[in-house]
């Protein structure tokens, strides 16, 4: 089991800490049990979202940042919110669309934000968009001195889209402080990951971008904590970006509507076993961290808590209507102004002032090695390139491997994780590469009994024959005088101006 | 204020005489860079470069790369990036290089951008601008007006000036703007026109439009290349006396409703030109406004002169068919007058 796994001795956390931990896990567990039981009685507004069984991602990779660091969740990161320091009063106000709610109720679930003080980006339902959002607050933080470091997570379901590939794009040409969780449950609503991508590991699609990344165990928290750590102060120390595939399991069905009936039972049973929280009291336990009421002290604690901030939002109210109307733009309502943690005077002329050439060093597609891929790229077609997720692409801007305990626990998946689900079906058809209908070799094979190419091109017909336009169009643009301007003086024709065409 | 770099005496911004569009918008992003180390540039092509249409040349040399961002041809990304940035505290302006390319990042601006001071109480001081506007056979996917997108989506500024000395003072002041503006710079004016610009640092208000020529008999509405061919339209209109009063909007949003009001009160008449196709194009939402405000003013129908509602052809003939131009509008405003 990874749990014994050895813990560098940087990144030893304190029993302060790991009861932290379980703190923060069984604070979100409660939380959302209570929120169902909300739902059920009519007090939640909208949909409800579970992250039951996802706890460990949340809480273990948000941990391993600063204070100072900047987060954008999913809205079934509720566990980070939890470790940035939200009240669970926040969370129950939301979902109840109080007037009391961080969004003052014009916004559910967990779509809020506080850019002043715990530094959070508010989640939005396109999902994708966050990575280049939290690719330039990376880029912000660096360029004020701040260093901090933005993270933010993806789902399996939000690997595919424009956004994501866009925002890892910039964030690797940029170097930025970012670390990027794809947080892998398995569905995205009702589609398996098998049935998304064609790939085992999502952490591979770092390497395309010459980005580090790491696989780990997404149910054991101490692990996802120690491989977040390692992505974030790598970042911190310059070699960012960064992404890491938590491998975890969604428990209950899209949201509350969603029985998840097409979820085999042998999956849930899998995943049931391996609760992240039953598996870190074990570890608690047999570590001897804690006793039966050390556990007792927190869990009541926590129930404490939770009846005070259910019961502020239950007595909470509604908005008021007019509401409506008010903040759709800043009439100076925010003071806008930037930390600087460095001078002005390094970023402002005549210290920022280049040469704005671009150089040889700039331009390493010039070289012979270059141009035929450097090594393991002269015969793609043979010996196609794979990248084992947890070793880093062989790139110079990566200086530092991926931590080891990652590949541990990449070996240690589940069996149908690893071989089934990933698994393709046999039964979907499939067109060999190069054998489409264009491809001679096709055209020809028995497989194309017409034995005639695909795309046969039929002889042109003549139906507009060409006259001689009657009319003679001048290419030349508008023509044109210009008025007065605002002080009444007359604009005047650039005589540079030939065309107007660039 | 000198904005010489070592060995770019070629690439340096004119400082007195009258001078173009392009170089007044170079003015502005020159002098707002120097005025706040906040301002950052971002876009494709915009450095060593200098952008496709030479808006952001010298930059580069002047501020270096930490705050002149050329990226991966991601629109995306640039505008995510630049969303992200103004929430510590920056103030972006991303270059779209055509402003049609805006599609690409659709979602990141109306779902995102554009929500955020609403929803969660952050504001997104940053500028999306980008060359617009046909009139120089730049095809289909290089002459679109988008305009009308954005003046639907809450939470946006859309600013669209006609004039190089607005278009700085505009562009300043979308610069200094806590809010999400959209800047439209059409390419048929880059260059087309030079003026000199006021002195010292002076900013146009948004959300203000202006009398560009005053007249009794109606009230043409217009923007961009099309209040040039409004006002050329006015001084055909005058020969037969006709006295057209010319409104050039300069913000699409949010709209100067005062100004509209107060000309259609005074000449009884209204007419709209709009480079935008026409069903859904902004003068629907004028005529309107009108219709709620001053309907028992009005003398006769309100009347648009718009492009045709197809994609902008590429061939002259065929682009100058679907542009309006100044014969269709005095032919509209004939008709108007008549009633």
């Amino acid at each position: 089991m990874t749990h014994s796994v050895t813990q560098p001795a940087t990144q030893q956390l304190t029993r302060a800490q790991l009861l932290d931990l379980y703190y923060y896990m069984q604070l979100n567990r409660q939380l959302e049990e209570r929120m169902v039981r909300l739902f059920r009685q009519n007090k939640i507004v909208g949909g409800l979202y579970s992250s039951l069984g996802q706890e460990a991602v949340s809480v273990g990779t948000c941990y391993a940042l600063e204070k100072r660091d900047w987060i954008a969740p999913m809205i079934r990161n509720i566990g980070a919110l939890l470790v940035k320091g939200v009240p669970p009063r926040d969370i129950f106000t939301q979902h109840m669309a109080k007037f009391t709610s961080p969004t003052l109720g014009k916004d559910g679930t967990s779509h809020f934000g506080d850019l002043k003080v715990r530094h959070i980006v508010s989640p939005i339902s396109m999902l994708g968009d966050l990575i280049p959002v939290m690719t330039g607050v990376a880029m912000a933080g660096r360029y004020l001195g701040q260093h901090i470091v933005a993270l933010t997570w993806i789902g399996d379901g939000g690997s595919s889209t424009g956004a994501f590939h866009e925002g890892l794009g910039l964030a690797a040409s940029q170097r930025a402080p970012f670390v990027l969780i794809i947080e892998n449950n398995q569905w995205a609503y009702s589609t398996p990951v098998s049935r998304q991508v064609p790939i085992q590991n999502l952490a591979d699609r770092g390497a395309a971008y010459g980005i580090a990344s790491a696989i780990v165990d997404g149910n054991d928290v101490v692990a996802v904590y120690q491989a977040a750590k390692e992505a974030v102060d790598e970042c911190r120390a310059g070699r960012g970006p960064r992404l890491v595939e938590v491998k975890t399991m969604r428990m209950r069905g899209h949201a509350q509507h969603d029985p998840a009936e097409y979820v085999p039972k042998e999956m849930f049973d899998y995943w049931k076993a391996r609760d992240p929280i039953t598996l870190y009291e074990k570890y608690l336990t047999e570590n001897k961290i804690w006793d039966a009421a050390a556990k007792s002290e927190i869990d009541a604690r926590i129930e404490r808590e939770l009846d005070v901030e259910q019961k502020f939002a239950e007595d909470s109210p509604l908005p008021p209507p007019e509401l409506a109307e008010e903040g759709v733009y800043c009439d100076g309502c925010h003071k806008i102004e930037a930390d600087w943690k460095r001078a002005k005077s390094e970023v402002s002329p005549p210290k920022s002032s280049i040469d704005p050439t671009w150089r040889l060093k700039d331009l390493p597609a010039y070289t012979q090695a270059a141009i035929t891929g450097g090594n393991g790229a002269k015969n793609p077609a043979q010996k196609p390139v794979t990248v084992p997720a947890a070793t880093p692409p062989a790139s110079p801007a990566l200086q530092k491997p991926a931590p080891a305990p990652a590949a541990e626990r990449a070996e240690s998946q589940p069996e149908h994780l690893a071989a089934g689900v990933a698994a393709e079906d046999p039964t979907v058809p499939r067109v060999p590469f190069g054998r489409g209908p264009k491809d001679k070799a096709f055209r020809q094979s028995p497989e194309n009994p017409q034995n005639k190419p695909a795309y046969s091109r039929a002889p042109k017909e003549k139906s507009f024959s060409r006259a001689p336009l009657e009319k003679s169009f001048s290419k030349s643009p508008r023509q044109k005088s210009f008025g007065k301007n605002a002080q009444g003086k007359p604009f005047t024709k650039n005589p540079q101006d030939k065309q107007g065409r660039r | 204020m000198s904005h010489t770099a070592p060995n770019l005496s070629s690439k340096t911004v004119p400082t007195s005489g009258a001078i173009t569009m392009v170089d007044a918008i170079r003015q502005a992003m020159f002098e707002e860079m120097e005025r706040d180390p906040a301002v950052v540039a971002i876009g494709e092509d915009i450095g060593v470069y200098g952008g496709a249409f030479k808006v952001t040349d010298g930059l580069l040399a002047k501020f270096g790369r930490e705050r002149v961002i050329e990226t991966p041809i991601a629109e995306t990304a640039i505008i995510g990036a630049a969303c992200g940035m103004s929430f510590l505290g920056l103030r972006p302006v991303a270059e779209m290089q055509f402003i049609d390319f805006i599609a690409c990042c659709f979602n990141q601006v109306t779902n995102f951008v554009a929500k955020s001071h609403y929803l969660w109480g952050a504001p997104v001081p940053m500028v999306i601008r980008g060359p617009s506007g046909g009139g120089v056979h730049g095809g289909p996917f290089h002459s679109a007006n988008p305009e009308m997108y954005f003046v639907h989506t809450p939470g946006l500024k859309v600013i669209y000036p006609s004039t190089p000395s607005d278009a700085k003072g505009l562009l300043k002041s979308a610069i200094r703007d806590n809010n999400p503006v959209l800047f439209f710079e059409h390419k048929y004016l880059y260059r087309r026109l030079k003026e000199e610009m006021p002195p010292g640092d002076y900013t146009v208000p948004i959300g203000k439009a202006i009398v560009r020529r005053a007249g009794r008999d109606l009230t043409v509405v217009s923007y961009a290349a099309m209040a040039h061919t409004a006002l050329d339209a006015a001084v055909e209109l005058a020969k037969e006396g006709i006295e057209a009063e010319v409104i050039d909007l300069r913000t699409l949003l949010p709209l100067d409703k005062e100004t509209i009001l107060a000309s259609v009160k005074k000449t009884n008449k209204l007419l709209v030109v709009h480079e935008d196709t026409r069903t859904g194009g902004i003068a629907g939402e004028i005529a309107a406004l009108v219709f709620e405000g001053a309907f028992e003013d009005l003398d006769g129908p309100v009347a648009r002169v718009t492009a045709l509602d197809t994609p902008v052809p590429y061939s002259p003939p065929l682009e100058e068919r679907f542009l309006p131009n100044t014969e269709k509008v005095v032919a509209a405003a004939r008709k108007l007058a008549k009633y």
